[in-house]
């Protein structure tokens, strides 16, 4: 279904241009990058889940061994309460920088305090333990709904739930409410009602690549930072807002990136090792270990979610309420709204009530992971849908293609779906054969489906051609999934040349115009747009140069093979494109064309994954024996990185499901801090993870792209839940499903 | 991690006087590294000087003779997997050591190494114990040797003195009907520790009945835990179902497990009852075969 006959090169897959050097070690990562002269920082963490600070001492670690320089948050400018754009979601400066470097208090175990450079990883570590802080330990509140009771320990004295009109502080910052129709009226007319409680645990993306940081501040204060990050204009905003600084002198050059998954969108150390290379005039580079990213950046929220689903006999939807409690760590900003939005957003259900809470806990402040907010919202309704469509006796892929939303039904967050492809993809995930293939003794099937809105944004690109018509293709966007390849295919079709005539590249701040994160599946999307519409400039002006030289008018040349045609009447031969960069000195300089724009138009991804389990029933181990993931990418453009998107976002939803979880001790202690007991699944874990492009165009694209990175992470939990429903009989609403919960409820059974 | 001498003798008698040394200097014995190296990195184990047994001929390498079967205590792990015939006297020994970590750790992990750290949860030591492993242990002063049970006293501590290490282990070559093996569980497939673990060796004659038994298990306990109850109970029966389950209930009800972030107490003493009545019906068919 994917290949598409009309293009020549999109939809197909070359090799992408960072392979070799990927898989030949050359590719630089973030801690790669390494300057004369260069210091090496290390964080102080906080020992304690919850602790007011009552007093820092850096004299004994100022003049230690080694060390130039010492910081606490006293050294970053106070920041007001201030809510930005950043990346996909609004962050509250104020609450960044505190989550940098603690100032008052430590709001989990593992919270910054303080920061050393020294000559050495070493001798940094070893000032580290001659920083002197006196806390005062406090309770701490570790699930939701403990935050949420009259008597928690408060995190923020000033955190008063918003648009409650109350001046008791509160560990809730914010509630949602998402209304249709009327519910009372809906329930009473379902002839089934099913109601849940689900809950998740917080859970980290896992990214082999840990946060790096090189940063050099000049004499003239502008400084040069290197990092991995899935944006490099927003750790440049970040930077430049945390320290005060002009984002005009601070330049980010984003590295190769080991994975991010939307967690590399903030920014941890950056600000830190600019800070550090002022206070010593000295590069400082700050790397961080798995043990710190576990313990102190942001995973995505642990949740508590409450479903009640009625339906009428014959499988129609007539009433749904959803109560959606997401964690947030140690401060605002859980996935809540996307979560609400997400919740219903598959189905046409006439009368629904949506209510959310975003709730704080002595827990690493969340970050984004792969369609924020909707795993945990699908695995609660997308587990009830399936128990609803075995109780009505109904196909659960037929329960869900009577109430599919399609073109002209009106989300449940608002606006009115244009060309959408959740029918479609249901209709290939039944008439795929693993659907109907038979199982064995002690093995289940079950299915998820999942939604995911897509972003858009803004986005630049650049193309440079050289004088031989080869091509330079600078973007600012961060390469996380192969997006240079498919941004070369773009101008490779457009400009209908070869895609190995084409250097994609991802430049800093300061040599290419902006582009937002590569976040919220917006890459191919977007900026692909903004290629497009480059190489579209670059053809006409390419053809304006030929009509020139020919001395014809320019609608009458004609872009055809790589080379401009001459109308038949001149007798002109045509001239490709080698020729026209050739002449470009004289026919007006060097050929270069740009693009920028705000997208507009990203089109809904919708998915639907069937998984197959087999468990021990002695032992509660369960293993995935065959999984496919089907979803509409609008159109693939290199599909094997949509497909890399779909497995990976598959196997990332199975490990959420059956085996990761945060373990912490009641005093806030994380005890899983490595990947020996966060049990992400290894390659042995788990079968090929089969897949399926279906494309329905994105009417909004050029190519009809929608976002991939997404989506496919939203169906697994209820997929693989209901296949272990079907194996031994017990519906898990607790995740992860690991083997003593998995015995005990079969024991219970 | 401070500066630290290496040394790497080429024979037992250069090892000597590092020995001697290391009885005043914090020293350790460094074999694949695999667990020592890690627990440099965190900052538990501190050594000024680490004695690298890895050049040493006699401390590697596997023998199989009609009486006795060798196995040099840094041996590391895939090598112990690509002896055919080590596979085929031993199979539950190799299990133990050819399932730890990932392919590249497994060149590197050793079966002194894995005993040595004395980890509750080692998966080395309990099909060793089953087998009736016993240690050549070189020290400055001679050698001697002592049965694997007794080399783990509690979690990270051996009966080993400092100018001592593990030069061999020895097995009884089986005999014909004898055979062991080993089961593991994990939450995942590779990568993992053992929530428990537990070896069988199996003796059975012609007409099926089990005339000798060994059973321990792994990760139930400070140390391993030998099953001699167990073990009583299979002899002289032809491990029928019921004396299997028999067999699972009693072994589920030893040890002194711990909940911790890999599993409860329930689901440990569980968990062995499983594995137990497992292993033990895989040995005796293993014992069967070889009749
Ligand atoms: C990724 C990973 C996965 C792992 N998975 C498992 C697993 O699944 N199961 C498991 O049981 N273990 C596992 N381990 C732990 C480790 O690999 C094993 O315990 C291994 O057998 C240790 O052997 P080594 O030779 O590397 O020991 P080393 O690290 O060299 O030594 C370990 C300890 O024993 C001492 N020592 C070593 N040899 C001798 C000797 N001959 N005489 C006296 N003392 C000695 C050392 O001084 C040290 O204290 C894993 C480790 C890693 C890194």
């Amino acid at each position: 279904m994917s290949e598409n006959k009309d293009y020549k090169w999109v939809g197909t897959r070359p090799i992408r241009p960072d392979g070799a050097d990927k898989v030949t070690g050359k590719a630089a990562f973030g801690a790669d990058k390494n300057l004369p002269g260069m210091l090496h920082g290390k964080i102080l963490r906080s020992p304690f889940g919850h602790a007011n600070i009552k007093s820092i001492d850096t004299s004994a670690a100022k003049s230690a061994p080694g060390v130039l320089a010492v910081m606490t948050s006293k050294d970053l400018p106070d920041l007001p309460s201030e809510m930005a754009e950043a990346g996909e979601s609004a962050v509250d400066f104020r609450d960044l920088s505190q989550n940098i470097l603690a100032a008052d208090k430590v709001l989990y175990h593992g919270h910054a305090v303080a920061a050393v450079a020294a000559t050495s990883a070493k001798l940094a570590q070893e000032a580290l333990k001659l920083i002197k802080v006196e806390y005062e330990e406090l309770p701490v509140v570790l699930e939701i709904e403990d935050a949420m009771a009259d008597d928690a320990p408060i995190l923020h004295e000033n955190q008063f739930t918003s648009g409650d009109s109350t001046d008791k502080p509160s560990n809730v910052a914010a509630k949602m409410k998402l209304p249709r129709g009327d519910i009372e009226k809906g329930f009473a007319e379902a002839d089934v009602i099913i109601e849940r409680e689900f809950t998740t645990p917080t859970v980290h993306q896992g990214y082999i690549e840990p946060h790096a940081v090189t940063a050099s501040m000049s004499a003239s204060g502008h400084a040069d930072v290197w990092c991995c990050t899935q944006g490099a204009f927003v750790v440049r905003a970040m930077t430049a807002k945390i320290l005060g600084m002009d984002v005009g002198k601070v330049k980010v050059t984003p590295s190769e990136i080991g994975g991010g998954f939307g967690a590399k969108t903030t920014v941890y150390l950056e600000p830190v090792a600019v800070k550090l290379s002022e206070m010593s005039g000295r590069p400082v580079k700050m790397v961080m270990d798995r043990e710190e990213i576990l313990r102190a950046t942001g995973p995505t929220s642990a949740s508590v979610i409450k479903i009640k689903l009625g339906a009428t006999n014959d499988g129609k939807l007539v009433a749904a309420e959803g109560t959606l409690k997401y964690g947030a760590g140690a401060y605002k900003g859980s996935p809540m709204g996307p979560g609400c939005m997400c919740v219903f957003a598959s189905y046409e259900i006439p009368n629904f009530l949506v209510r959310g809470f975003d709730v704080v806990l002595n827990k690493p402040k969340v970050a984004a992971y792969r369609a924020p907010g909707a795993p945990m919202a699908a695995f609660a309704m997308e587990s009830v849908m399936n128990e609803m469509a075995a109780k009505l006796d109904l196909d659960p892929i037929d329960f869900r293609l009577e109430n599919a939303v399609k073109e002209g039904s009106v989300a449940a967050y608002g606006p009115k779906f244009p060309a959408i492809g959740f029918v479609e993809t249901l209709k290939a995930a039944k008439e795929h054969p693993h659907y109907s293939a038979p199982l064995g003794k002690n093995q289940g099937r079950g299915i998820g489906t999942g939604f995911w809105f897509n972003v858009g944004m803004q986005s630049s690109a650049t193309l440079n051609v050289n004088e031989n018509g080869s091509v330079t293709l600078i973007t600012g966007s961060a390469d996380i999934g192969g997006s240079r390849a498919s941004m070369a295919l773009f101008a490779a079709e457009e400009l209908s040349i070869s895609y190995d005539l084409i250097t994609p590249l991802v430049s800093n701040t300061e040599e290419t115009s902006y582009c937002d994160v590569t976040g919220g599946s917006r890459t191919t999307f977007a900026t692909g747009m903004a290629v497009v519409k480059a190489a579209k400039n670059l053809v006409a002006n390419m053809k304006k140069r030929a009509a020139n030289t020919w001395g014809v008018e320019v609608d009458e040349v004609l872009w055809q093979d790589g080379q401009a045609v001459p109308p038949f009447s001149s007798g002109k031969n045509p001239m490709s494109m080698a020729e026209i960069a050739a002449s470009a000195a004289k026919t007006g300089g060097p050929l270069t064309a740009s693009a920028s724009l705000t997208a507009q138009g990203a089109g809904a991804g919708f998915g639907v994954h069937i998984c197959d389990i087999e468990v021990d029933p002695e032992t509660g181990k369960t293993d995935v024996i065959r999984y496919t993931a089907i979803q509409d990418a609008g159109k693939a453009i290199h599909p094997s990185y949509v497909e890399g998107q779909y497995q990976g976002g598959a196997v990332q939803g199975i490990g959420w499901a059956l085996n990761e979880e945060y373990v912490y001790n009641d005093k806030g202690v994380l005890q899983n801090f490595g990947f020996l007991d966060y049990r992400m699944p290894v390659a042995n874990d788990l079968p090929m993870i089969d897949t399926v492009i279906v494309e329905v165009p994105n009417p909004a694209h050029p190519y009809g792209v929608r976002g991939v990175g997404e989506t496919p992470i939203v169906p697994p939990l209820a997929a693989v839940a209901e296949a272990v429903n079907n194996a031994v009989g017990v519906r898990i609403c607790d995740l992860p499903i690991s083997p003593p919960r998995l015995l005990a409820a079969i024991d219970a059974k | 991690m401070g500066s630290v001498q290496y040394h790497a003798p080429q024979s037992l008698e250069e090892a000597v006087p590092l020995l001697k040394e290391a009885q005043k200097t914090p020293s350790r014995i460094l074999a694949g590294g695999t667990d020592l190296l890690i627990q440099m990195r965190a900052g538990v184990k501190t050594p000024d000087m680490l004695i690298d047994i890895k050049k040493i001929p006699e401390v590697t390498g596997i023998e199989i003779g009609p009486e006795e079967i060798r196995l040099g205590a840094a041996t590391p792990s895939a090598v112990m997997d690509e002896s055919v015939e080590l596979h085929r006297q031993l199979p539950g020994v190799v299990e133990g050591m050819e399932l730890i970590g990932s392919t590249q750790v497994q060149g590197r992990a050793t079966p002194g190494g894995n005993l040595c750290n004395a980890s509750p949860a080692g998966d080395g030591a309990p099909a060793m114990i089953a087998a009736g492993g016993q240690c050549v242990v070189f020290g400055s002063n001679g050698v001697r040797t002592i049965p694997v049970e007794e080399v783990c006293i509690a979690p990270g501590r051996t009966s080993l003195a400092d100018d001592e290490f593990i030069q061999e282990f020895r097995f009884p070559t089986p005999k014909p009907g004898q055979a062991d093996a080993y089961l593991r569980f994990i939450p995942r497939n590779e990568m993992d520790i053992a929530v428990v673990g537990v070896a069988a060796n199996i003796t059975v004659d012609a007409s099926g009945t089990c005339t000798a038994a060994k059973v321990t298990l792994g990760a139930v306990g400070p140390t391993v835990v030998i099953a001699d109850k167990v073990a009583e109970l299979l002899v002289g029966t032809k491990l029928d179902d019921a004396t299997l389950a028999k067999a699972g209930e009693m072994a589920s009800g030893l040890g002194t497990p711990i909940s911790d972030k890999r599993g409860t107490v329930e689901f440990r003493h569980r968990i062995a009852g499983v594995l137990t009545r497992r292993v033990i019906q895989i040995a005796a068919t293993r014992a069967g075969e070889r009749l």
